[in-house]
């Protein structure tokens, strides 16, 4: 899959997302931290996000920012211990999850918010057949007899256009190619339609070539049963194609949030920035590539102020004192640009590319 | 699946042959049977000579073998010296053994099993701690050890359950046996439960199952100790050997009269009919309880099924 980055065609898919009332999932000043033997590693520290029914988020940035861990604490699937959330709020289809009993959250888990991990073949459990693990989600969830549950296996598998479904049901993970594994992983998700999908880096594990087969039958069964989706990933390109808006993480929080093309035309924040010119693009194919100086924080010990000041080519003595909220981005004659938010002291200077 | 079989089946030809073919060849090593059986004093030759063509003593050792399969086949053990039939000998020994043996299996899975789960889910927890403190005490301490103190103390100074087992066998007096029997393999099998659980705890397929909103004693059962239970059952045939070996001195302890009892007479009168048709009948147990397992295994693992 080319790298290069498109500007974005969000704009057709827009449509179809519910822009009146409130969002599907809000995440709110949501804190998780891990307290391990060497200390407390602070591995979300204050993500405000939200989703639509039938929108596409994407969470770009580097390993470690937080954006796996931001996923388990909404899915409840978080390793505790050591992880602990320690504040925020996740509200779900106007409750909020924190405050409900471990019962109601494994009812609202798989049936209405499912997730697909990166990894089909290690996510997959080797001794069941894949029949067997989509026919879980039937026979626990809805009560169904081991038969109903088999056939509507069936049906999933051809959903998501695994060949002669009926003749692979009962075969076991270890039989399917990667891509094939990923369709059962997403088969599982969308089993019982859920009203919500994460996607953890879903193409990551796989080969270029089906990459792009994986994500677009992700995107098309999203726009069929108009759900909201949150696609956590590293490649730029991906997102171009699929979001409609997107939040860059840096050590557990939100840093820029913006709808899709325009963050690509126009970052606000030093971090999307770098990341953006570390792309490889074809027109300046043989120049050096750039990249991001430093190393990302360590979270037992994050930085005082901005976290990201070390690296930052703009820092200045605030960002060392300072933690930056998230400022509302505005036009230079101060209009609001919708759904734009930067966590940097000098958004404005980076927006016009000063 | 079937062809599996037979190939294992095949391979158990030479390996029960080349056992007992060596059973054969010790017992042989042992001494002249004949002079065994007269004791002290000197056989008469006339007697002698008809008890040697009549066990076929004479004949080159690998005729014998030869002869003493050929019978086997025909489901004649011989006799012992005394007159005896050796299936008789057979038929009331390997009851006893077979009882005790799966009393103790039962006490290692069920128990093992379930202590290395409860301390594998709760690592470092009261339950976890406990479970390895003792299961370490109980495997640094001989069987023979563990069995006279509780025989001394359960059966006789308690008298909670009978201190020997008499005749006929009861469940109830094959429990303290059972337990001293199962006692080190079943401290082998929670620690190595207690590992496979605490490491497949952390796997991403188990991970997947807390997401797809499965019940925790459903992700617990048929997700994480389904996978974890695979190289227990390797642990467990492999060390289906090791409890038959240990029932033998266990039954010393507790007075039963199994396979121990009837192969020791055997090898102090030099009684080879006894001794070689025990161990043949030991030899096949063994081989069919492997084949089992290896079976279990394959069901229990389709990535290794019957490749
Ligand atoms: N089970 C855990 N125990 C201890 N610390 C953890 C655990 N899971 C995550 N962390 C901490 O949380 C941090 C953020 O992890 P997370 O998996 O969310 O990163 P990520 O943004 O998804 O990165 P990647 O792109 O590599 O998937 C990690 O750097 C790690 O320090
Ligand atoms: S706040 Fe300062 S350090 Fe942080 S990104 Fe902006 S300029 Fe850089
Ligand atoms: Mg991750």
């Amino acid at each position: 899959m080319s790298t290069s980055v498109s500007s974005a065609s969000a704009g057709s898919r827009a449509d179809t997302v519910d822009s009146s009332d409130a969002p599907l999932l809000q995440v709110n000043d949501l804190h998780v931290e891990f307290r391990t033997r060497d200390g407390v590693a602070k591995a979300v520290n204050g993500v405000d996000y939200s989703v639509r029914a039938g929108e596409t988020l994407a969470v770009l940035g580097e390993s470690g920012s937080g954006k796996s861990v931001t996923a388990q604490a909404i899915m409840g699937i978080l390793d505790s211990p050591p992880g602990h959330i320690t504040g925020g709020e996740i509200i779900f289809k106007g409750r909020d999850l924190l405050k409900l009993g471990s019962e109601d959250r494994r009812q609202i888990r798989g049936a209405q918010m499912a997730m697909i991990f990166q990894d089909a073949l290690s996510s997959l459990n080797p001794v069941h057949t894949v029949g067997a693990q989509l026919g879980e989600m039937y026979r626990v969830h809805k009560g169904s007899s081991r038969k109903e549950a088999t056939a509507k296996a069936i049906e999933l598998m051809d959903r998501v256009r695994i060949p002669a479904a009926k003749d692979r049901v009962n075969d076991y993970p270890h039989q399917f190619s990667g891509g094939m594994r990923q369709r059962i992983m997403i088969a599982m998700a969308l089993a019982l339609e859920p009203d919500l999908i994460i996607a953890d880096e879903p193409t990551t594990a796989l080969d270029v070539t089906v990459q792009a087969q994986v994500m677009d039958l992700l995107a098309e069964l999203q726009a069929e049963y108009h759900m909201g989706l949150i696609l956590i990933t590293h490649d730029l390109g991906v997102v171009a194609d699929v979001a409609d808006k997107i939040a860059v993480m840096y050590a557990g929080r939100i840093v820029e949030t913006a709808p899709v093309g325009e963050l690509y035309a126009r970052p606000a924040h030093p971090y999307t920035r770098g990341l953006l010119d570390s792309i490889p693009r074809l027109d300046q194919k043989g120049q050096e590539l750039y990249a991001i100086k430093g190393l990302p924080p360590n979270l037992l010990h994050i930085p005082a102020g901005c976290a990201f000041n070390p690296r930052c080519p703009r820092a200045q003595e605030i960002c060392r004192q300072e933690v930056p909220r998230l400022f509302q981005v505005t036009e230079n004659d101060g209009t609001e640009l919708a759904g734009r938010g930067s966590a940097c002291f000098f958004w404005k200077e980076t927006l016009n590319g000063e | 699946m079937g062809r599996y079989v037979l190939r294992r089946l095949l391979q158990m030809i030479p390996v029960f042959i080349g056992t007992t073919f060596l059973i054969f060849v010790m017992v042989h090593a042992l001494g002249d049977p004949v002079n065994a059986l007269f004791g002290d004093k000197a056989p008469d030759p006339a007697v002698a000579a008809q008890i040697r063509a009549q066990y076929n003593l004479n004949d080159p050792l690998w005729l014998q073998y030869v002869k003493y399969m050929g019978n086997l086949f025909r489901w004649d053990f011989g006799t012992t010296f005394s007159g005896q039939t050796v299936t008789s000998l057979l038929a009331t020994a390997y009851p006893a053994t077979l009882k005790l043996t799966a009393v103790a299996f039962t006490i290692e899975v069920v128990f093992g099993i379930g202590f290395g789960l409860i301390s594998g889910l709760r690592r470092g927890g009261v339950a976890d701690n406990s479970v390895l403190i003792l299961t370490l005490v109980v495997i640094s301490i001989p069987t023979f050890v563990t069995g006279y103190v509780l025989q001394y103390l359960i059966g006789v100074k308690w008298g909670i359950v009978p201190a020997t087992a008499g005749d006929p066998l009861t469940l109830q007096s094959l429990l303290l046996p059972g337990i001293v029997l199962a006692s080190v393999s079943l401290a082998y099998v929670a620690r190595l439960t207690r590992t496979t659980v605490a490491e497949n705890s952390k796997a991403d397929y188990v991970r997947t199952a807390t997401a797809k909103g499965l019940p925790r004693r459903r992700v617990v059962i048929n997700h994480l100790l389904r996978n974890s239970l695979i190289p227990v059952v390797t642990f467990l045939g492999t060390d289906l050997g090791a409890l038959m070996g240990g029932a033998l001195v266990t039954e010393r302890i507790f007075n039963i009269h199994g396979v121990g009892f009837y192969l020791y007479q055997g090898i102090v009168r030099q009684n080879s009919n006894t001794v070689v048709g025990f161990v043949t009948i030991l030899v096949i147990v063994f081989l069919a309880a492997n084949l089992l397992v290896d079976l279990l295994y394959a069901v229990l693992d389709p990535r290794i099924r019957y490749a």
